[in-house]
């Protein structure tokens, strides 16, 4: 189903051309094919692979090592909370407890309607104005409980952004 | 563009963009206050400028009045319309939110701001901004010497490496140098550590989005120093603010000859690079980021060889923190006397030390080394933000150690803090107050470790698995007396075992929660 979604084979193969030739090009091109895809799609590894004249296996083991790729589409809004100290120090365990428990799922999870994923993240440098979520792209300070409601809330009611 | 600024008589407004501020709405407060403008037939130009470093004043507007700038603060957006009636674009002070002269609010009038003297006044990205203010002034003086009177002037400042490890940047600096000197013109790197994963701390990041041309500046100078054309930041992409605005001023450097070749017309050259990582804590360890920009897994590397000898692709390469490089440009500007004036013992210069967690008054302190912790807490940090008591501080990071208020009144110093079996690091300081279970803490040390450990060796991969199940099981009741000389065991082993800090300094806060905190290990949890 939606595991292996469209994704743009012609642009994929833009973006390997374009970066293939920078020094040390294998973060670059993903950074650069998740940003336009919102994932590495698992047929596009054989493609890298290729280009930089590396194995499938070495590519692969790049793209499981960094927490920030991924190979499955994401959901329409990607919800982090920070779990590092500093915001452990302002509530940040109650505060992913209740987010678990509002989303119904748990970290690393999505919802069935693919509109949120819940992740957690160490350290948005926001450490003075704890708990720090970062919804989408947007990180957001002092998150409680009735804020993180809000957050969910308005990322419902937005019209959503569909990637062309 | 500046004629049209010149005539009009425009009042300059100033709201930042770094991600705290955002964070706590300044999109909007910039927004409101456009449109505040607009109905009120008022000439303003919102400059988005960085942030002073006093987050709970954030969202805070500063307007260009006559007499000089005056602030407000917290602003919301839904404060704009009463703080435009009450004559904020003509400065008026009557406003609740009035907080006067920003620069005589105590929290900032008390600091000694070298690296942060700029951050939160000018637009981050503008030349001209940065040079009316000093910027360049370090760069034009590298510019007339040789490779050798850099490093020797950084050597005399006596700064050391702001990242944590505190190596004196001087003789990293001469040793690759002193590489390939036989040879016509030796590929030579300088890397700036943008990989600023510990909690409690955010000072890299101040720099990059509120002064980020002081940051190309030092990496400049460096490239002079040691005979390096090209430069990568290698950013953490949790930042992506810090990103946005590096580029641009990059972007504008090179637009006005302060990159690129033939550098202000002196025939150097020095090209630079935002690289992002992706989200592996491990990579702001110099060896293992060095492995992520050749486009590997981020796998820690052995040393020797060092980077400074054979680093970035084989090559001698100078792998410096954001803070270490950044306070270059001042160094050569003002004068090695003059930096090294700060300080005290063998911490020389100033420190951005970070306050945060719950803190009433959480931001960006820059004092010289030597005030005690708990001065710094007492004239700065204004409390707890819950107001409950203090109770444990967490110094240096994720690894660094837990403080007691027995440990309070230790000086800010590296070697101060080395004998109390703990480290200043990257200065961030994370406040808890009397409600925190440090059992708890210790174990998400542990936890953290096993998210984070690049996994080569054995101490550091297993021995933080077999740490937070043996930190469970004392938690639990279970053979505590025996589970106890394990935990210990098991810290010396990965203290002395390991191939990095990761594995080699998790055992910092473990053993600092045990010794300091031991209560908290003998009530049965689950």
């Amino acid at each position: 189903m939606a595991e292996q979604a469209q994704w743009d084979r012609q642009r994929v193969s833009e973006i390997i051309h374009s970066t293939k030739s920078m020094a040390g090009a294998l973060l670059p091109m993903l950074h650069a094919i998740q940003d336009s895809q919102g994932y590495i799609p698992k047929d596009a590894v054989p493609m890298i692979a290729e280009s930089l004249n590396q194995t499938r296996a070495e590519v692969h083991g790049v793209i499981s090592f960094y927490h920030h790729f991924r190979q499955t589409p994401p959901a329409r809004k990607r919800i982090e909370i920070c779990r590092a100290e500093a915001c452990q120090a302002r509530g940040s365990r109650e505060l992913e407890a209740y987010a678990k428990e509002k989303l119904g799922i748990s970290y690393h999870g999505m919802t069935a309607s693919r509109d949120f994923s819940l992740d957690p993240v160490y350290c948005l440098g926001n450490c003075a104005c704890g708990p720090s979520v970062r919804i989408g792209d947007e990180v957001v300070g002092r998150v409680d409980k009735t804020r993180f409601d809000e957050l969910v809330d308005d990322a419902m009611t937005l019209p959503l952004e569909i990637s062309s | 563009m500046s004629d049209v600024k010149n005539n009009s008589v425009s009042t300059k407004v100033y709201i930042p963009r770094d991600t705290t501020s955002l964070s706590l709405g300044a999109d909007q407060v910039a927004a409101a206050l456009a449109l505040a403008a607009l109905n009120h037939s008022n000439d303003i130009e919102i400059v988005r400028n960085g942030s002073r470093g006093l987050f709970w004043l954030e969202p805070m507007v500063e307007v260009e009045t006559d007499q000089g700038r005056v602030a407000y603060g917290p602003v919301t957006k839904n404060d704009i319309d009463e703080l435009v009636n009450s004559g904020l674009f003509n400065g008026a002070q009557t406003h609740a939110l009035s907080l006067g002269d920003p620069e005589e609010i105590p929290y900032l009038k008390k600091q000694q701001r070298l690296t942060f003297a700029r951050v939160g006044v000018t637009d981050p990205v503008s030349i001209e901004a940065y040079q009316q203010h000093g910027g360049f002034v370090g760069l034009e003086k590298a510019l007339a010497q040789s490779g050798q009177a850099i490093v020797d002037a950084v050597k005399e400042s006596g700064l050391r490496g702001r990242g944590g490890a505190a190596f004196p940047a001087g003789i990293k600096w001469q040793t690759v140098h002193d590489c390939g000197l036989e040879e016509e013109s030796p590929q030579k790197y300088i890397v700036c550590n943008a990989d600023e994963g510990d909690s409690g701390t955010f000072a890299d990041r101040m720099v990059m989005e509120g002064d980020p041309l002081m940051l190309i500046e030092g990496m400049t100078i460096a490239g002079l120093a040691v005979g390096a054309e090209q430069g990568y930041i290698y950013l953490r992409s949790e930042y992506p603010v810090a990103q946005q605005i590096l580029n641009e001023a990059i972007a504008n450097a090179y637009e006005s000859g302060f990159l690129g070749n033939n550098i202000q017309d002196s025939g150097r050259n020095f090209h630079l690079e935002v690289r992002m990582g992706a989200a592996a804590y491990i990579c702001g360890e110099e060896t293992s980021l060095l492995e992520s920009l050749e486009g590997k897994r981020g796998m820690v590397r052995f040393k020797p060889p060092l980077p400074a000898i054979e680093g970035l692709f084989g090559k001698p390469t100078v792998v410096n923190n954001v803070l270490t490089l950044a306070a270059v440009p001042f160094i050569l500007a003002e004068g090695a006397k003059t930096y090294a004036d700060y300080g005290m013992g063998r911490s020389r210069g100033t420190l951005p030390f970070q306050l945060a967690g719950n803190i009433q008054q959480g931001g960006l302190v820059e004092l010289a080394f030597g005030t005690t912790l708990r001065e710094l807490l007492d004239e700065f940090g204004g409390g707890t933000a819950s107001g409950k008591p203090m109770r444990a501080i967490q110094v240096g990071g994720p690894l660094g150690a837990y403080l007691p208020e027995s440990q309070w009144d230790t000086e800010l110093d590296y070697e101060a803090f080395a004998a109390i079996d703990a480290v200043l690091g990257h200065g961030g300081i994370v406040v808890f107050d009397d409600s925190v279970d440090m059992a708890e803490q210790a174990r998400f040390s542990m936890e953290f470790c096993v998210a984070e450990s690049c996994g080569k060796c054995t101490p550091c991969r297993v021995g933080s698995t077999r740490g937070v199940e043996v930190i469970d099981k004392i938690r639990q009741g279970e053979n505590r007396a025996e589970n106890h000389i394990l935990l210990k065991d098991l810290c010396e082993t990965m203290l002395h075992g390991s191939l990095c800090a990761m594995g080699g300094m998790t055992p910092f806060p473990v053993m600092s929660a045990v010794n300091h905190f031991s209560e908290d290990f003998e009530r049965t949890t689950g």
